[in-house]
Order: structure tokens, then sequence, then C-alpha cells
């Protein structure tokens, strides 16, 4: 016997004790789609056959089952079920998620499950037992299908063994279906529009196909209001019929299915036009009509369930299901039970919460513009009211329409005019002036390109939503935070705790032949986005405040608080770009800059005062007081020696400190005070520039700091070929020179900007920082030989893997901001870099 | 980290007998943390002067700190410890100094037991409280008090002086106690011990303090401080984030004392509850709780029968947990209290469905950017019934003595609005979201600038 069953579907599995449940679930299902109620008795009482824990079992047995179904997973109950009351549950679980429940009945003698259950230690219930359930499987047998089971089989013992199991696709499943696709959206009786259309789309009218394969999607409404329905009918039937398109039902079809097979339906909405023009068809034709509506699918999952298409949308939790809801959802949208002053259903907008990966594409209520929402798209542009007829290229996401010939019928509803009010913002930028907490809080796992799935922890979240709740400057803004970046491994020996010769081999190890060596500057790290103007920042972004730029720290606060120096800061910078020609060489009107601000004390005053200064002043005062009282002794004639030459060492690595914070501090009183230190050009319109070599980061950078501008620093830079000792040691010693005057040293990356090596992409950047500058890391004294040793003993392994984390995730949430998507992907990005900040990790590395 | 203790009571090298070291040569101990050395630079009859030098081990102070977690932030490295004094010194004076701390010396006894002319000299003493606190440690106990402020940074004067001082304390003392007041009161000058306070501290306060704290008019303060609490890691997590720019102090303190005379707080929670119990609402949110103050009186107040507190901070709402006392409250009322992290600008579907919110002092610590995002997230998706703003009126801020003209009252207040400003915003905010609003003055009236608080009350 063949048992076809549904791919998602909860299989209700009945038979007494003793019938072989058990069993057959085992041959034809995998061990976890299989929920066994005695398995959950064991679960909570320790005893498979615990009569006392079976409201507690089934209570875990049906949890568990909701959560499978809600992920699309079909799931077996093994239970006796012989009675209604167990079995009503599980009904209405599968009805509750939109799947169908199978009933699979084991009638099996009662001799039988007798002698199973006697061979079975741990089963001493007594005969009576068997022959109640038996009783009761059977007066329940003939109800099932009025219980609500969609599908029945009932097997006798021979067939028990001999059952095939067989899943069977739901007909909305498509995934096999790759496309290319041009899906068209509500046409209502437009055939010379559909043509033209097609046309544009390059089908051939005339043979009904696309010379390339490509395959249209009908989105429904194509009946009803307008000049000639039966035409579009035919276009459509025909090819669907031979396989060039696709076609799902709108609302308007059903209505007109239930006129045409004699149900009493009121001639409202242009369902007169349809009548009319079919009585002019002949018999068959119409017949042909009502088979075609009546085989509509709801909805269709495709291309690998990528895409989804339904007339009036399909939220996530109902794709690839199949119940009344789902096709309700898919012919008329959710509405909230309200009716409008023109007595409209109010829609609920769905596309504002959805968050499936699946792009949808539907139509339903004409729109004006097409515009993306949340991965949604309503391509209704309203033909026949005398708008366009909108085609979506898929996978191009290429609009194509063409003008409505005429206003075929006039719209209840006025659309179309609203350009002349149009909004400043995309329904996109409107829906993303306010992100929702669950798509930051909780932990989360952020899939990257480059570096897999980052898992962002929940306490780190709740750090990081507290700074960007509270001083993070629009989220509309913030399309990258810049990654932490790791020291090279410590040097084995001598006077250096790091040197360049460890970031160059680091990169040798992970056969990178070539490095690109960047003085690093000290000073604060900003990110400056810059526009060509303030309409630029509005369309692109999504400001709406007349803001033309911003300039942001690594954890995305605003970098000044003062407006108009912002705002001069970015005019000088739009003026190198201008200058550059750089707006028209990469196409864009916005750049988005990695830099390093100077000085340092213009950020970090208060770090400055409070710590760096605070230590300088009291060890040089406690050092020189000691110094003195020694003198004192050794003058004396007491043997303090030794102690008086340490604590005289001392005093002077206190003042060599002092000596090296206060080389990052000067005073600023204008902008021509600071300088501006670009690295990286992450992004332009189209375009994430990480796939530029960091030698065209510099050189590029180096057009814009060329320019003539002081404000603008250039980084002198170096390539090094780490396969060659005489290259190595020309970067060594230019290292050597810039922090011989006590320069922070230099950068180390590797040629690509995404650099792959052994076990996936390398570091980005290491850093090799002069040991006068780790005077102000280490603290005072750690080059005194003695705790240098101790410090060499330093671990680089969670900074690395952070580094990398980071970096991922701050290109990932770049390249979706370039893509375009909704805000809450990029924000994900961006807070994730900024939870992981707050993960632990030694803050001298 | 230097002490010196100086003798003019003749013959002063007798000091050498009092804190049992011999002046004529050097001497070194072993402490846990590094070394000890005392040496004399001076020892003449006329005046004596004995120096302790503690040799702190800067590697092994950050790896070795009891109690200390993951390695957090770079201020545990680039560390003043090794240098000021502080509860290192404590320890180095009961460990080489002890018979003298505890008043013995069997050379010269009557010498221990009388009082002398003695004067003790601190190198870079951190203090919190600044001198006039130092002062009113040390004068009280019949000390001359000498101070002497180091700067921060002379090459950058404009950073100003920084919280050190050399502080030298001179006065007719027995030695030992001397030795009890600094080994006291150093560590509460610096208000931050190097290792974990347990039990035994109160112990070895009461001890040391012995025969002089009782009286000591700042004896709650130095008990405090002496018995140094614990921050909660929460609250590290965050400091991580804000490295550049720490947080300030507690943030409710200036605006209080800004504020205080009119008792507003008070008036302002009861304006609010007011309104709350006027509309009718039974279930209810404080949006912007903090540590928990109105949620108290709503909590308190049983028209509620839902109360739920949200905030950003994870540090205030385990401080509202706290003073709400959940935990132990029965398990019916607990029911009835939810607290939540979350935030004004995101928008929170746990927040949907209920008849009221408060949002109370809240709006002034939001950037104008983001009230967009806070009016949809409030308006818009939770959507209460009720929703009743409070936030300072600019205009009164005249009338505070002690704030500077066109200051805020808070430092992290982002804006301050006059009546018109609030009015046009709130007028605007109820007919894009379909409310109404009125406007409520909360505090004492003045004719020309108004009240020092204004309500905004929005109705659906």
């Amino acid at each position: 016997m063949n048992i076809n069953i549904p791919e998602l579907s909860l299989v209700v599995l009945m038979g007494p004790s003793g019938s072989g449940k058990s069993t057959f679930a085992r041959k034809h299902f995998k061990p976890t789609e299989v929920l066994s109620s005695d398995v959950c008795r064991g679960l909570v009482s320790d005893d498979e056959n615990s009569q006392v824990a079976t409201t507690d079992a089934f209570e875990v047995l049906h949890y568990i089952a909701g959560k499978r179904l809600a992920a699309g997973k079909l799931t077996v109950v093994d239970a006796t079920n012989v009675q209604p009351e167990a079995r009503r549950p599980l009904v209405s679980l599968a009805r509750r998620h939109h799947c169908l429940p199978v009933a699979v009945v084991l009638d099996v003698p009662e001799s039988i499950c007798r002698e199973r259950n006697v061979t079975r230690a741990d089963r001493n219930f007594g005969p009576h037992v068997i022959r109640q359930q038996a009783q009761q499987l059977r007066r329940s047998i003939r109800g099932l299908e009025r219980e609500g089971f969609r599908h029945v089989f009932t097997l006798a013992s021979d067939d028990v063994e001999q059952a095939v199991v067989e899943r069977v696709p739901l007909w909305n499943n498509r995934r096999q279906e790759h496309g290319p696709f041009d899906i068209i959206g509500d046409i209502h009786g437009c055939r010379s529009e559909l043509e033209s259309l097609l046309r544009r789309l390059g089908y051939d009218v005339e043979a009904a196909r696309h010379p390339e394969g490509r395959k249209a999607v009908f989105l429904g409404d194509l009946v009803d209001r307008g000049p000639d329905i039966p035409g579009v009918l035919r276009i459509a039937m025909r090819m669907v019929e031979s396989g060039a398109a696709l076609c799902v039902p709108g609302n308007h079809e059903m209505k007109l299915l239930r006129k045409l097979r004699g149900k009493d339906v009121r001639i409202t909405h242009g369902l007169a036009a349809s009548l009319e023009q079919l009585d002019r068809e002949t018999l068959e034709f119409r017949t042909q009509v009502v088979e075609f509506i009546d085989k509509l699918v709801s909805h269709y999952v495709l291309d690998d369930g990528k895409l989804v298409v339904a007339h009036a949308g399909m939220k996530q939790s109902l794709q690839g299901r199949g119940s009344g809801t789902v096709r309700d959802f898919a012919l008329y949208g959710e509405t909230t039970g309200e009716t409008d002053a023109l007595g409209f259903p109010v829609r609920y907008d769905w596309a504002a919460e959805y968050r499936g990966t699946a792009l949808v594409v539907y139509g339903h209520t004409p729109v004006s513009d097409p515009e993306w929402l949340n991965g949604t798209i309503n391509i209704d542009t309203g033909c026949v009211f005398g708008g366009r007829l909108t085609a979506l290229r898929y996978p191009e996401k290429e609009l194509v329409s063409v003008p409505a010939e005429r206003t075929w019928c006039e719209p209840a509803k006025p659309f179309g005019d609203s350009a002349a009010q149009a909004p400043a913002l995309t329904a996109q930028q409107e829906n993303d002036d306010v992100l929702d907490l669950d798509d930051v809080i909780k932990k989360r796992v952020v899939a990257t390109r480059l570096h897999h799935n980052i898992t962002v922890r929940e306490e780190n979240a709740m750090a990081a939503l507290e700074v960007m709740s509270r001083f993070a400057v629009n989220p509309k803004w913030l399309v990258y935070l810049p990654p932490t970046m790791s020291p090279s491994e410590t040097a084995p020996d001598g006077a250096l705790l790091e040197h360049p010769a460890q970031a160059f081999a680091y990169y040798r190890h992970e056969g990178i032949p070539t490095v690109v060596c960047e003085e690093k500057h000290m000073g604060s790290r900003a990110v400056i986005v810059v526009c060509r103007d303030a309409g630029v920042a509005r369309k692109r972004f999504g400001i709406i405040e007349e803001e033309d730029g911003i300039c942001y720290t690594r954890t995305g606060r605003r970098f000044f608080d003062d407006l108009e120096l912002e705002r001069a800061l970015l005019g000088r910078v739009r003026h190198a770009v201008d200058e550059a020609g750089l707006w028209t060489e990469l196409a864009t009107d916005w750049l988005c800059l990695d830099c390093e601000l100077m000085p340092w004390s213009a950020k970090a005053q208060e770090l400055l005062r409070v710590q760096y200064a605070s230590v300088g002043a009291a060890s040089r005062a406690a050092l020189a007081d000691s110094v003195s009282a020694l003198e004192g002794s050794a003058a004396r004639g007491l043997d303090v020696a030794p102690l008086l030459e340490r604590t005289r060492t001392r005093a002077h690595q206190a003042d060599k400190y002092v000596e090296a914070y206060r080389r990052y501090c000067w005073p600023v009183t204008s902008l021509d005070d600071f300088r501006v230190a670009p690295f990286h050009l992450l992004a332009s319109e189209g375009h994430v520039h990480t796939d530029r070599s960091n030698l065209w980061h510099m050189q590029t950078l180096a057009r814009l700091t060329g320019a003539g501008d002081t404000l603008l620093m250039s980084t002198a830079h170096k390539l090094v070929d780490v396969t060659d000792p005489t290259s190595e040691a020309d970067g060594a010693r230019w290292w050597q020179e810039l922090t011989a005057c006590g320069g922070e040293g230099f950068v180390v990356k590797p040629l690509d900007f995404v650099a792959r090596g052994r076990r996936g992409i390398v570091q980005p950047a290491i850093k090799c920082r002069g040991p006068e500058y780790l005077r102000i890391i280490y603290g005072i004294e750690y080059d005194t030989p003695e705790y240098l040793e101790r410090l060499r003993a330093r671990g680089l392994s969670t900074k690395r893997s952070l580094a990398l984390r980071e970096f991922a995730l701050g290109v990932e949430g770049l390249e979706r901001f370039v893509r375009k998507e909704p805000l809450r992907r990029i924000h994900e990005c961006v807070f994730g870099v900024l939870a992981l900040e707050s993960e632990p990790v030694d803050p001298r590395l | 980290m230097l002490l010196t203790l100086t003798s003019t009571a003749e013959p002063a090298t007798d000091l050498g007998y009092l804190l049992h070291k011999s002046p004529f040569r050097p001497h070194s101990f072993d402490l846990t943390f590094g070394k000890a050395h005392v040496f004399y630079p001076e020892a003449r009859t006329e005046r004596c002067t004995a120096a302790l030098l503690l040799e702190i081990d800067p590697v092994a102070l950050v790896r070795g700190r009891p109690g200390a977690r993951e390695t957090r932030t770079l201020a545990q490295y680039v560390n003043d410890r090794p240098y000021v004094a502080s509860s290192f010194l404590s320890v180095a004076i009961a460990e080489v100094f002890g018979t003298a701390l505890s008043g013995r010396c069997k050379e010269r006894p009557e010498m221990a037991a009388r009082e002398l002319a003695l004067e003790a000299r601190v190198s870079a003493v951190p203090c919190r409280g600044g001198e006039t606190f130092l002062r009113r440690l040390f004068e009280p106990l019949g000390y001359e008090v000498t101070v002497e402020r180091l700067a921060l940074d002379e090459m950058n004067a404009d950073w100003g002086p920084s919280r050190y001082f050399n502080v030298t304390i001179a006065g007719s003392k027995r030695l030992c106690d001397l030795l009890a007041h600094l080994y006291v009161l150093i560590p509460v000058l610096d208000d931050d011990k190097h290792y974990w306070v347990g039990e035994d501290e109160v112990e070895k306060l009461l001890r040391r303090g012995e025969g002089w704290l009782a009286a000591h008019p700042e004896r709650d303060a130095i008990a405090l401080r002496y018995l140094k609490h614990q921050r909660s890691l929460a609250r590290e997590a965050l400091e991580q984030l804000v490295t550049e720019e720490p947080p300030r102090a507690d943030d409710n303190e200036p605006i209080d004392a800004i504020e205080k005379g009119i008792s507003l707080n008070d008036q302002r929670i009861g304006s609010v509850l007011a309104t709350l119990k006027q509309c009718g609402a039974k279930r209810v949110i404080d949006l912007g709780c903090g540590d928990g103050k109105l949620l108290r009186a709503l909590v308190a107040d049983k028209t509620f029968d839902e109360v739920v507190g949200v905030d950003v901070s994870h540090r205030a709402l385990e401080i509202a947990a706290d003073r709400l006392r959940i935990d132990r409250m029965p398990e019916k009322q607990r029911a009835r209290v939810k607290l939540l992290q979350g935030s004004l600008v995101y928008r929170d579907q746990r927040l949907v469905g209920y008849d009221a919110a408060a949002i109370v002092e809240v709006v002034e610590h939001l950037e104008p950017y983001r009230l967009a995002a806070f009016e949809r997230a409030v308006f818009e998706v939770a959507r209460p019934g009720t929703v009743v703003v409070t936030t300072p009126n600019a205009e009164y801020n005249v009338k505070f003595e002690t704030l500077p003209t066109g200051r805020f009252r808070h430092h992290d207040h982002r804006f301050e609005w006059s009546r018109a400003e609030l009015e046009a915003w709130g007028r605007n905010v109820a007919e894009r979201f379909g409310y109404g609003a009125r406007f409520v003055p909360i505090g004492p009236l003045d004719p020309s600038v108004g009240a020092p608080t204004q309500m905004a009350v929005f109705t659906r």
C-alpha cells in the first residue's frame, strides 16, 4: 500500500498498545521526526510507562510538535491516539501551523497486540486495556475525516508490512525552478499593454514564449474591469499550458470562478466586464477558463526558496504552506478588520514587519511607484486605472513598465497623482526610522560572506544596546564600524616587545608574499561619510536633517559635538574629493572613509587628563622625592646604591612616558589644528572597495591628501616582499626610523584588502608599535628587562579572532548597504561589531 | 610610593628605637606586592627622618590582583598604583612598623607612650574630595596640615591640577597614633583598595580606629570609603565601550543638586501618578524608569494591575530591582511588576497593548535626530491609550542660581525645551499619531518663566 503524504504534514499514528506504531515509525521516518508519547513520559518522569505523567508528557509532545511544524518540519506522533480528545489538539496544532493532519491507522487484531505486549517486560497492563483501546479505535475510524484529517490511511496487519511511505511536495513548492522570471503585476484585461510589455521583455508574443527560456509569472487579477479580458486569459492560459509561464490567482479570478459556477455573487468591481466579454466567447472557452482558474495554486515558492510570488503577498510563516488562511492571505492580504472612510478594508502592513529571506513579489493594491520594503515589492501599478503595467525581472531586480494606453476604468480611490506630494523618503527609509529591538537583542547569529556565521552573545548585545541608544549617531548614517586590530606576535627576545619581523613572518606563513606597511598615526579612529550634498544624504541614507555627511568614532558616536566644525570638516573633505575627481571616477555621489583623526587629545581629552597625565604627575612627583631621599641616605654613607639606581631609572622612565603621550597632544582652536588621515576608501555607490588592493587605497587616497589641503594628511607607506630578506630589512629599517623619534610605528597589511591564507581569511592588518609608544600602553616601567620578559607571554588568539569577526561583520554591513538592503540588515552588523567590542580582551593588544 | 617620618624630639635619632629600624643601615623587606625599604636620609640629634619606600612590581600588580576578573581596561596597566600612597602603604606600615604601630618599644617604652614632635610626609596622595576633604580628615585630629597639589602636566597647563597632593602633617603625637591615622586615612583618601574587602576589614578598622575614630566628625565617610564596595560586571562591560569618554559620576546627582529645595521630584511623581489614575489606566509602563523612583510609587498604588519598568541600562534595572526589593515581594505582588531592558528608539513588541506610558525626564536625554524613532516606537508601535511625557522647562533655568546661563540642568541633556517648544512638538506628534494633547506645569509656577517641569499628556 502506498501512503502518499504531503512533505509538510503532521502524521498522527493510531493503534492500540502493541499494534506496531513505533516499529512503523522507525521504519518510515527519521528518528528526529518521530515524537513518542512514551519517550515524553520518560523525559518528564524517568518512567516510560508512567500513567501519572500523561498530562505533562503530552504537553511536552505538543510543544515540540509545535516547534517542529513552525520550522516547517514533518512530524510524526507516536501515541495510541485512539480517543477523539487525544486527536483534537493535534488537528488544531496542524491547523495553527497551516499544514495538513494525516491519520495512519494500524488496524491490527487485538490478539497480536496482546501477544506483543506479553513479550515486553515493561508492559504489565491487563488484556482489558487493549480491548478497550481497540474498541475506541474502531469507533473512531469513520469519523476521522470529519475530525479534520485530510488524509486517512487505514492499514490492516498485512498492509503494515508492505506499506511504502512517499512524501509529496506541495503544489506551491517550485523551489527547483530557478527562472529567470519576469513577474507581471495586475493586468485586468489590458491585453494590448500586456503584449507591449511582453515584447519589451523580449518575448515572442505570437509564439507565446521567450527565446531565452525566461518564464513569465502572472500575479493574478488578470480579469475584470479592462477591455479584453478573454484576450489576456488566452495569453496566460497558453503560456501556462506550454510551461512558458506560471500564474497565481487573484481575488478577481476567484470571484469570477464562483460566478461562472453559478454561485450568487454581487456584480461589482468590474466583474460585469468579464461576464459580458466572456459571454461573447464559446462555451468551450468558458469551460477552459473555469478549469484554468480552478487549478491555480495560491502562491509559489521559487528558486530554492529565494523568491515567493503571490497576488496580495505572503508573510514568512505562511510561505510554502497550505491552508484556508494561506489561500486567503494570498488573495486578500491581511486586513485589520476595520474599513476606511471609503469603505475599503484597512490593510495590515505585513511587509513592514517582514523578516523573511525570500523576496516576496506581489500586487493587488495599485501603487504609483513600486518600492522595495524589507525584501518585498508590490508591482501593481494600476494599468487599468490609467497607470502602468509593470514587470519585475528576476534575478536582475529590474522594473520594466509600459504606460496604460488610456484610463480603462475610473478608480474608486485616487492613486498615482501622489507624485506631487511625493514623500521625501522611500517606503523603506521611512520604515527604517525606527528599528526593531528584536533585530538586535538576545543572542544573534549573523551570516557574513567573509567569515561564515558570527555569534553575538546576549550580554554583549545588552551593553551595545545602551551605547547605541544613548550615544550613537542616527543608525541611518551608521553603515560601518571599524574592527579592532591585533599587534604582531611578541618579539622573542631583545629590548623590544614588538618588531616588524613577526608581522612579516605572520603573512609569509599564511602564504602571502607582499604586504603594505602603512605609517600608524596616533589619534582617534574616525569614520567619515561624505555626500555630494544634503539631497544625496536624504536620497541615499534617508537623512531628513540638512546634513551632507558625518564623522563618527569607532563606537558610533558623533566625533564633534560642534556641528559647525563637523560641517566645515566635511566641506573640506568634499572639496578634496571634487579636486581629485573621484565622484566621476567612482561614479558615486557619496564615499565612506576610514580615517585617523588627530590630535588624540581632541577626542581623548578626558582620558588623557584622568589617566595618562595623572599617572605621569603622580609617578614623577613620587619618584623625584624618592630619589632625593635616597640621595640623602647615600650622602650619609648608607649603602643604597642599587636601590637609588633603580629608582633613578624609574624616574627616567616616567619622564619618557610623559614625553610619549605629550607627542599626541596639541591644543586645537580651529579646524586647521586638526589632521585627518584617511587610509581606507571603504565604499562608494554600488561598490565596497574590499576587492581593491591596499596599495590602491593608499594611492587613491593620496590624491585626496595631495590636493593641497593641510587638514588632510597622507599616510606614508611601503611595499615589502616578505619572501625577500633585503626587502624585509628595508621595511624594518623604516620602522626603526619611524619609532626612533617616538612614532607609534606602522601597520602591516596584506596587499589584497581581503586576503585568504591557509585557514580562511587572514588578519586584515597587524600593528607593530614602537617602544616609546608602548610605554603608554604597557605602563611606565614595562621595558625594565625583568618585566619585559614576563610581558612577552601574551596570547593573541582572542584578539585575532575578534579582529577577524569584526572585520567580517564590518564588511558585511557595507556590502548590505551597497546592495540597498533594509537598514535592519546593516544595523545588525554594526550593532554586532559594537557588541563584540564589549567582549573581554587584553586592552593592551 | 614614599612616606617619610621626621622626629625633632631630641634625641631625634631615638626614632630608630621607636621604629625598631636602625638609622645606620638600610633595611629591606619582602611583601606580597613587592619590596619595602626603610632608610634614613637624615639622622641627627635634633632631626631624624626615616623613609619608607615601596617598590611595587607593576606586572605582578595586575596579574595577581585578587578578585580581578578578565582584564578589562588599560587603566589597570597605565596605573598610578606603584607610585601613589594607597592601601599598599597601610599594609607596609603594618608589616614593617608593626611593633611601633602597636605602641610597643622595649628600648624606649616611655618615649613610645609620649607625645613627640612628629611630622609625616607622604608623596603623591590621591585624594578624592580634594584639599577640603583632606583637611577635614587630619585637622580634627590635631595636625597642622600642609598640602601641595600636583599639576597634571606643566606643559599642558590648561589641563589643570591633578588629584594628587604631597601632604605633610605635623603635630605632637604618639608615634603609634600617627601611624594608625595614616594606616586608616590614606586608603580613605585614595578610595580604592588594592585587595578584596571582606568581613575582617571591619575588624581592622575598629582596631586601628580605636580611641579616635568614634569621635571623628567624618567617621561615616571614613567607614564608608574604608569598606569599599564592589562594582558590577555589567558596569565594567559598559565602561569598556566608553573608554575614550569615561562616564561621569552618578547620573542623578547633579540635577537633584540643582533642582533641590523644591522637592521637584516628588511633585513630578505625584503629578504623573494623578494623571495616570485620572485616565483610569490599569496596566502602565514606565519608559526610562532608571533606578525606579516612579516605579516604586506605581507599584505601591493598588490601582495599577501591571507595572512595567523599561530602561536601556541594565545596571539601572539592577538597582531598580534592588530598591523595589523584587526578590522579597510576595508572589502576587511580584506578578504585577516587570522590569525589561529596552530602548526608546527601537520598536518593541513587548510594550504593545498597555493603557498608559509614563516617560518622565527622559526625552531630553535623546539626541534630537533620534526623536523620530522615539515618536514612532511609542506613539505608533507601543501605542498606549495615554502617554505622559515630562521634561524640564528651559525657561525656568534662570531661576536656578547655581546653573550658569545657557547650560543644561544635567550634563547628559541633549536639549531642554521652552514651553512653546514642548507644545509645538506635542501638538505635531498628537496630530500625526491620532492623539489629543494637553500641557500641564509641574512645580511652583512663576508668572514669567512658568514651572520648572512641564508635562505633556497625550490621550487617544
